[in-house]
Order: C-alpha cells, then structure tokens, then sequence
C-alpha cells in the first residue's frame, strides 16, 4: 500500500460542503454514491445513550445500505407524498473535527443546521454528524453517518423526511 | 359546555352515511369541550410497567395535559403523582428518568420519597409539629392508577368506571399482544417523540384506517416488494370491529414478516428455524388457533381517545395529545418480547423504522396527509363534512370499510354532547 499523506480538516470540509450540496439540489442518487457498499446512515431518538445500537433500540433512522438506497429511490417518486411537491432545503456544517485517521480510514465529527421549507413552514434540524469514512487511493467514502438531533425530539420539526 | 352550532356528526341510515363536522376538528370551544369532558374523565395510557423495573426507578411524562411523576417506590409499588411540589408548585423532578431513593424540590428544599410522602424539610420548626403529616403537604397522587397486562392507565376523575370495565371489549386485543411471549413484554429503549401539525382526532382515524395503505404507503408498499426474497403471498384481508366505549380495532392478513410469528425469505433458513420454534410455544401456551391467530393475523387497536396499540410488522405504542386545535405531540414506542434472540429483535425494530415513526417510510406520508386534511378544513364555511360512510350497512365490515372509525366518533360526539346529539 503507498503511503498516504494525512488528511486535512479542509479536505474534510471540502468533501462535507459538496454532500451537503447534493442533498441541497436533491441529488441523491449521487449522493448515495458518496458511500461505500455497505455504508449505513443513522438517526438515533434522543433519549438514547450517545453511541447506542440500533440493534436493542428505537431509532428515527437506522438505514443499512440496502434500505438507505431504498429511501433514496422513495424520496426520488412523486408518491412519497411528504416530499411532492419537494421541500427546499440548506445545509449548514461547521465545526469540523478529524477526531482519528489511519492509512485506511478517518473519523470525522461536524456540527450541522438544515433547514427545511415546505408550504412556508421551515423546520430546523440541528446537532452533530458522526462520519466514520473508507480511505483508498480514489479518496474518501462513507462507511457509517450518524447524525445525533441536539434538540429534544421532533417535537418542533415533526418529521424527518429528508437526510438530514 | 360547547354550543352547538349545528350537530357536530350527522348519520343518515337510509341514505348509509356517516358525517362528522370539519369545525370538530379546529375550533377552540370543542378542543376545550374535549379537555373537560374526554381527558378529564377517560382512562389515559401513563406507560408499561416494563418501564420501570426497580424499587426508585421514575419517568416523568406528560398525560392528558398534566406533567407526571411515575415511579415505582422502594416497596415496589406503581405510584402517579402530580409533578407539584405542595409547597409552591415547583416540578419536583426535573430528569426524565432514572432510579431515586428520594425526590427533593431544588427551589426550597421540601424532600419526598419515592411514593411522594414527605420526609422532611428545612427548617421544620417554623411549622406546627403535625405539619409534615398533614394530607396536604404530601405530592399530590393521581385519583385513580389501574394496570390491566402490563398496560399502566391512569383516569383523572375520582369516580370512573374501573379500567377493565372500560377497556370492555378491547381487552381481548391487549390481550393478544400481552400473550406474544410468557417471558412478559417490554418497552425497548429509545422513544419516538414527534408533533404533527393537525388535530390529533385525525391521528386517532388514520390509526386503523385500512382504506388509506395502496395510495398514501404506495412507495411502502414498492419497498416491500424490492426487499430480499419478496414477501409471503398474502393479500391484504380481514375485518374491522367497532369494540364499543369508542374502541375499534381492524384485524387482518397482511404480506409482511412479523417477528411473532410470520417467517419472511429475508430472514433465511436460521430466521425461519426461530420463527417455527416462537410458533411451536404459542401453539403449547395457547392452543392451535389463538396460537394462529397471535401469529399470523395483524391489529390495528385504538382505545379511546389516544392510546394505540398496533401489533403489525412489529408493536407499537403510541399516545397523541392536542396541543391547539391544529397541533398534537406523539409519542412512540417500540413493544417487544423480554428475551427475545438478537436476531429476531433486529429485525422487529428494521421492520418498526421501515414503516413506523416520523423517519419511515410510510409515517411521513400520514403525517403529510393529515396536515394536508388540517389545510382543507380552512375551508369548511363552505365545505362542511368529512364522510367516513365506508361499509355502512355491511353485516361485517372489512378492514378497509370505517366501522371502527364511527366507533369512535360516536363515543366521542356522546360524551361531548350527550343526550343532546
């Protein structure tokens, strides 16, 4: 294996703002290949432990990769009615952490503000993401995106209809 | 008392419909009426007494517009109390949950136990020396807390009919799902705490309404047919049942795997092996057909007002309280066997978030159109009823016909205009 040069918070910034353009411009099929084949996308309820498994708890979001493409496909369709007509959204992520990083793989931690429009409501979502990514000479994918709410709840958001 | 500006549901017999005013579901008088007459007296659900496993242990949660202290006391003991300190008022606990062997109000220092009975204070001899004994010194306690299988309900009206006696015909369902396993059930962790932007009466209809699934889950419905193996070849069937007290349930067939005890290929021949052996124990326990019946069969369960109990692709408990009148906050909740393989419990709660929550694949688009039904009632001047007619005059209706629906509209139009209506 070449030795790699370690990676930079900007170059981790740099792969965050461009996900966080194609989730803006509901790309999502490409978005989706932003993760490895067997990438998992993870929302836990907010009165879990912090690192919790969605194996013995209740989750929002506990998507493998087969039902992370699935929601994507879903989200694509004009039936999945909570989105038709789409929503209008914006992603702001800061506070970007690499927290560990080997030849093969990096740990990222971001905080995140998305905003969600539809029928002039906007919802606000808030907290940290959680990335754990695959390192290989094509770059970076997503292994594990674990995005923690910091509020309590929905109970001001309703739903969480999109990627966060 | 609200005044009625024209009967808020309309049945016609020889004409086969059932009509319920859109005005029921926005205007501030009726919500008021509902508070007075349906909160205020029904039998509200508190929680499981899964929840709360060891002497000390407490939740606090929000029931029928109070705020709760629920706690199991060091004798063991299920207690609901009025989260008020006697002394000013001030919530007593403040976590959500956790284990105590005693509360103390941080705003003056008054120290309870964990059956609320007071155990001192600072400065007691400022007081009278009978002080600390006096009934009106101690944390208020709910006037009536009954369990029936697990299920903690708690009624704010000193002179209710008993639980059972209201639960009436809706028993037998808790029953099923209470009879899933003889190691009991249990809340798991994690709680799904959403709002939805309409009148929670809607959320109480959409519960076991059967007629919506082909077009509002048809993207729920495609997800089921991509996923590994397909599903078994059973077609949605079955019957609805209004349960009287204004309970209904639809009990039906359905294609999806339930980890009790209908096997799916996409849990293979290991997943297969288990779901014959829960089977096998279900036949032992109960019989070959209530045996048939826990397994195979689905039920959609709403106890009046607020409580459902949906025994599908896995079990959830859900509550639902109004806000306003355009405005209710859910809460969630995953039910499953103690003890149950690892396996089995991922695939219950995979199966849970594919449909269920305000994250699935098939909530969102309730939620979608029960604020969509809330937009369309700004027009009711004009456009004054919704019809849940559906099956009307069928000897036995389906689980897509709106029975159960009616049920609970005509408990609900009795007790808020009684004799009247």
């Amino acid at each position: 294996m070449s030795h790699k040069t370690p990676l930079t918070r900007s170059d981790i910034e740099d792969f965050l703002f461009a996900e966080a353009e194609l989730l803006n411009t509901w790309r999502l099929p490409e978005w989706l290949a932003l993760f490895t084949g067997d990438g998992v996308y993870y929302v836990p309820s907010t009165d879990v432990a912090p690192m919790a498994s969605p194996e013995n708890n209740l989750f929002y979001i506990a998507d493998d990769h087969f039902r992370l493409s699935e929601r994507v496909k879903r989200l694509m369709k004009r039936t999945a009615h909570v989105e038709f007509p789409r929503s209008k959204t914006m992603r702001l992520v800061s506070n970007v952490r690499i927290l560990a990083q080997s030849e093969d793989s990096l740990s990222a931690s971001a905080a995140f503000i998305t905003y969600r429009t539809k029928d002039a409501v906007t919802d606000t979502y808030f907290g940290t993401h959680y990335y754990q990514f695959a390192r290989d000479d094509a770059g970076l994918k997503i292994r594990e995106k674990r995005s923690m709410l910091a509020s309590d709840g929905l109970r001001a958001q309703c739903r969480i209809s999109i990627i966060i | 008392m609200p005044h009625a500006i024209g009967p808020a549901v309309k049945i016609d017999t020889a004409r086969g419909t059932f009509n319920v005013a859109r005005r029921n579901f926005v205007d501030p008088g009726i919500l008021q009426a509902e508070h007075d007459r349906i909160f205020d007296h029904c039998w509200l659900y508190l929680g499981h007494e899964s929840e709360l496993r060891e002497p000390g242990a407490f939740l606090t949660r929000a029931v029928g517009g109070r705020n709760l202290l629920f706690t199991r006391d060091n004798q063991g003991k299920l207690n609901a109390m009025l989260n008020a300190c006697p002394h000013r008022g001030a919530q007593v606990c403040r976590e959500r949950s956790g284990v105590a062997k005693t509360f103390q109000c941080f705003y003056h220092g008054w120290v309870f136990g964990t059956n609320g009975a007071l155990r001192g204070l600072p400065g007691a001899d400022a007081y009278q020396p009978d002080f600390q004994q006096r009934p009106e010194t101690q944390m208020t306690h709910v006037p009536r807390l009954e369990c029936f299988r697990g299920f903690v309900f708690v009624n704010f009206d000193r002179d209710a009919v008993s639980l059972e006696d209201y639960l009436g015909n809706a028993k037998e369902y808790l029953e099923l799902v209470a009879d899933h396993s003889e190691a009991g059930m249990a809340i798991v962790g994690g709680t799904q705490e959403y709002a939805i932007r309409a009148n929670w009466k809607l959320l109480a209809e959409n519960s076991f309404d059967g007629y919506h699934a082909a077009t509002n889950h048809a993207t729920y419905l495609d997800y089921l047919k991509s996923t590994t193996g397909g599903l078994v070849p059973i077609a949605l069937s079955g019957t609805g049942r209004a349960l009287g007290n204004g309970h209904g349930v639809v009990e039906y067939k359905a294609p999806w795997g339930r980890p009790i005890a209908q096997w799916i290929p996409a849990w293979g021949e290991e997943g297969k092996a288990r779901v014959d052996a829960i089977y096998q124990k279900l036949v032992e326990r109960h019989g070959e057909a209530r045996a048939e019946r826990i397994a195979h069969s689905n039920r959609n369960l709403v106890i009046f007002p607020n409580l459902v109990v949906n025994d599908i692709m896995a079990v959830t408990v859900r509550t639902f309280y109004p806000k306003a009148p355009d405005l209710m906050a859910v809460n969630g909740w995953a039910l499953a066997p103690q003890g149950e393989h690892a396996d089995d419990r991922q695939a219950r709660l995979y199966n849970f978030l594919e449909f269920l929550g305000p994250g699935g694949f098939a909530t969102p688009d309730d939620i979608e159109a029960l604020e969509q039904c809330q937009a369309g009632f700004s027009n009711m001047r004009e456009a004054p009823w919704n019809d849940i007619s559906r099956g009307m005059g069928r000897q036995t209706p389906a689980y897509d016909d709106e029975a159960q629906t009616r049920s609970f509209w005509t408990e609900w139009n009795r007790r808020l205009f009684g004799d009247q209506a």
